[in-house]
């Protein structure tokens, strides 16, 4: 994986890169990696299993089954209210009495803060380093799905929300789990929540923090050209991280919620004018998209390789059915849950359809993925894993190539955005943890406190591991997260379709209207 | 519901009479003060006179914020509203009914500049008299302050006393 140029090593951070004090910390670094490797393994293993005799994860089907059922159920909600949503972002159906609260915006644009980050640029990298081309098909095709299974868990989020005397809130699917059980009548809500929330912190470490930390030491290091000990960025973001969330300096949080949507479109973008660039090409890298989910061209795994991959990095990036979201979305101000389902259901559209997706087609376009011109098929590594690179560069690395390709000076600019994203990441996925956390051990300022500094521990883990074990386990417990709550959904979403069905109704005879203002 | 509690302050009076609206933005500064004295001198000047103090408590919900401040954003809101009570509206509301005036107090979020001019609208003031701004800061180099973009947008006529 560390694959990078040592030519600066000299001119820069000499002290850091010093011979003896790189070889100590590699040899820390791989101690690392590998007691986390042996630590996470049997976990990673249960989640990623097959179905007897196929290389097929169970994981992955019971996400997008979770997510056709939904679609079907709610009569493509997704399509149907998709102007709906538009409006509600807007503000046209929010009481003028209401200004100064969360607004739907808020909401929406605080959940994509949580979802924007690595899994759009180093986990679409990965997707298409493995699955090929192809694997961008089906990626999005998840995300189409997904919006309903996210539009099913923030409703819930919403309706079941604990509203405490001060004013404060706190929601997710360990609150509408164990709420929402009860008012069923159904038995095992409390456990079942109590399951979650110890999935989420799992989650809050792993894809919240770990591959966060992770792919930000491997930009940063690929950017100054040298190799170092990621116990050093480790220690830089966990300190950074700490002031934020335990110091309580919040301006640094707000620079970044500000900086982070400038970056996105920035991000969004560079990749317009890389496939303007090369429009000659955009049909011919649509051609491979199309190609490649069906026949797999030549990649380990096949066709199957490629749905694999794709459904898993969008399940990863949009956090559909993960019950994430629920969490972030559970703040907004609103007289009906559902508004704020209709709202949600705009994030994997964002998140995977429009960047996930520009980052595959750059990838695609800049022809960094090595084909035989003989037989039009996807050149294998040599350890038969992912498609040879130009660099043999994967994960971030590879999404940094692809756009180098096309403006040279964009590492630099992608190397802050990827930071950024990381950084605003980790701080979202600190407070999913900590609500988590707090719903298992009670909320007080002790109890948060050692949560918040496991956190912190975690980042330097997560920065000095390498990228596999990383992945594997981020993977795994973000996963984990999906199999409780869509289980539970499938009993909870009919006390959704009934908000569905009031709602249109009183949409349809203009009970609901919109405010002037 | 915003026109039913402007409307309904009015009725507050012994009886129900065609009084003139006039509503004063007040931002927290002593220049307010001046706004004050200048509304009084015209509401006893005019006669039959209902006075609108306002203050506007900047805020956008296009802003960005964290999930944490997401879920206190309603407990924050209250303890702003009651503090700008506490601190402004209320001293300025007490100042005025003293002097003999009818007189309700609102806090409200959002833009100044189209805040004041909503409650000038909705309430059918006559005029919205405030002080002139002394925010000096770059934002209002950049994009010019409260006060002049009230003068700009205002559907009713503007007073702003120096």
């Amino acid at each position: 994986m560390k694959t990078y140029i040592k030519t600066a090593a000299l001119t820069a951070m000499t002290a850091l890169a010093s011979p003896a004090f790189a070889q100590e910390a590699m040899s820390l670094d791989q101690k690392v990696n590998e007691a986390f490797a042996a630590a996470t393994g049997p976990f990673v293993n249960f989640i990623f299993m097959s179905f007897p005799g196929t290389n097929f994860p169970w994981i992955v089907m019971w996400l997008v089954i979770a997510a056709t059922v939904f679609t079907v159920y709610f009569g493509v909600v997704q399509f149907r209210f998709f102007g709906h949503a538009i409006g509600l972002v807007k503000g046209d159906y929010s009481d003028p009495e209401d200004a100064g609260e969360v607004s739907h915006f808020q909401a929406l644009a605080t959940a994509l803060s949580g979802t924007v980050g690595l899994g759009n640029i180093a986990g679409v990298a990965v997707a298409v380093g493995i699955g090929g081309p192809g694997a961008t098909f089906w990626m999005i095709l998840a995300g189409l799905l997904g919006m309903a299974s996210k539009f099913t868990e923030c409703t819930l989020g919403v309706k079941y929300r604990n509203e405490y005397p001060d004013g404060t809130v706190s929601g997710g699917p360990m609150y509408y789990i164990s709420k929402g059980f009860n008012e069923l009548g159904l038995p095992g809500g409390k456990i079942l929540a109590v399951l979650f929330s110890v999935f989420c912190i799992l989650g809050a470490l792993g894809g919240g923090n770990m591959f966060q930390a992770n792919q930000a030491h491997a930009q940063i290091q690929g950017v100054v050209g040298f190799e170092f000990s990621g116990l050093i960025t480790g220690f830089i973001f966990a300190a950074i991280v700490f002031v934020v969330i335990v110091g309580g300096v919040k301006s640094i949080a707000r620079v970044t919620e500000k900086i982070v949507p400038f970056m996105g479109i920035l991000y969004v973008g560079a990749a317009l004018i890389i496939l303007i660039v090369n429009y000659d090409k955009i049909g011919w890298a649509f051609g491979q998209i199309f190609g490649g989910a069906f026949t797999g061209l030549g990649v380990a795994g096949g066709m199957v390789g490629a749905l694999i991959q794709g459904f898993k990095r969008a399940a990863f990036s949009n956090e559909a059915g993960v019950g994430s979201a629920a969490i972030a979305h559970s703040a907004v101000k609103t007289k009906e849950p559902i508004t704020e389902g209709f709202v949600s259901l705009l994030e994997p559209l964002i998140d995977t359809v429009v960047i996930c997706t520009m980052t595959a087609l750059v990838i695609v376009i800049s022809q960094q993925l090595i084909i035989d011109e003989a037989t039009g098929l996807y050149v294998l590594n040599e350890a038969g894993t992912a498609i040879a690179t130009v660099d043999g560069n994967s994960g971030v690395a590879l999404t940094s190539a692809a756009f180098a390709s096309g403006i040279s000076w964009f590492p630099f600019v992608l190397a802050i955005a990827v930071v950024l994203f990381a950084f605003s990441t980790m701080i979202s996925w600190s407070y999913y943890g900590l609500k988590a956390w707090t719903y298992l051990f009670g909320e007080g300022k002790t109890t948060e406190l050692i949560f918040k500094l496991i956190f912190c521990v975690f980042i330097v883990i997560g920065a000095a591991a390498s990228l596999g074990p990383v992945i594997d386990f981020s993977d795994a417990a973000i996963f984990a997260m999906a199999v409780v709550n869509i289980f539970c959904l499938y009993f909870l979403m009919k006390l959704v379709k009934t908000e569905l069905n009031s709602y249109a109704a009183r949409l349809k005879s203009g009970e609901i209207k919109k405010y002037s203002h | 519901m915003f026109d039913a509690a402007l409307h309904g302050a009015v009725r507050t009076g012994e009886t129900i009479i065609m009084s003139t609206k006039l509503v004063i933005g007040l931002d927290g500064h002593s220049s307010g003060e001046r706004a004050l004295d200048f509304a009084t001198t015209l509401a006893e000047q005019i006669g039959s006179c209902e006075l609108l103090v306002v203050y506007v408590i900047e805020w956008s919900p296009y802003s960005f914020q964290t999930a944490e401040e997401n879920a206190q954003r309603h407990k924050r809101r209250e303890e702003e509203i009651s503090l700008a009570r506490e601190r402004v509206v209320d001293p300025a509301v007490a100042k005025l009914t003293q002097a003999g005036l009818t007189v309700t107090g609102h806090v409200k979020h959002g833009n100044v500049a189209d805040t004041l001019n909503k409650v000038a609208k909705d309430s059918g003031a006559a005029q919205i008299v405030v002080a002139r701004s002394t925010d000096q800061s770059l934002s209002k180099r950049l994009f010019g302050s409260s006060t002049a973009n009230l003068v700009m947008e205002a559907s009713v006529p503007v007073t702003v006393v120096g």
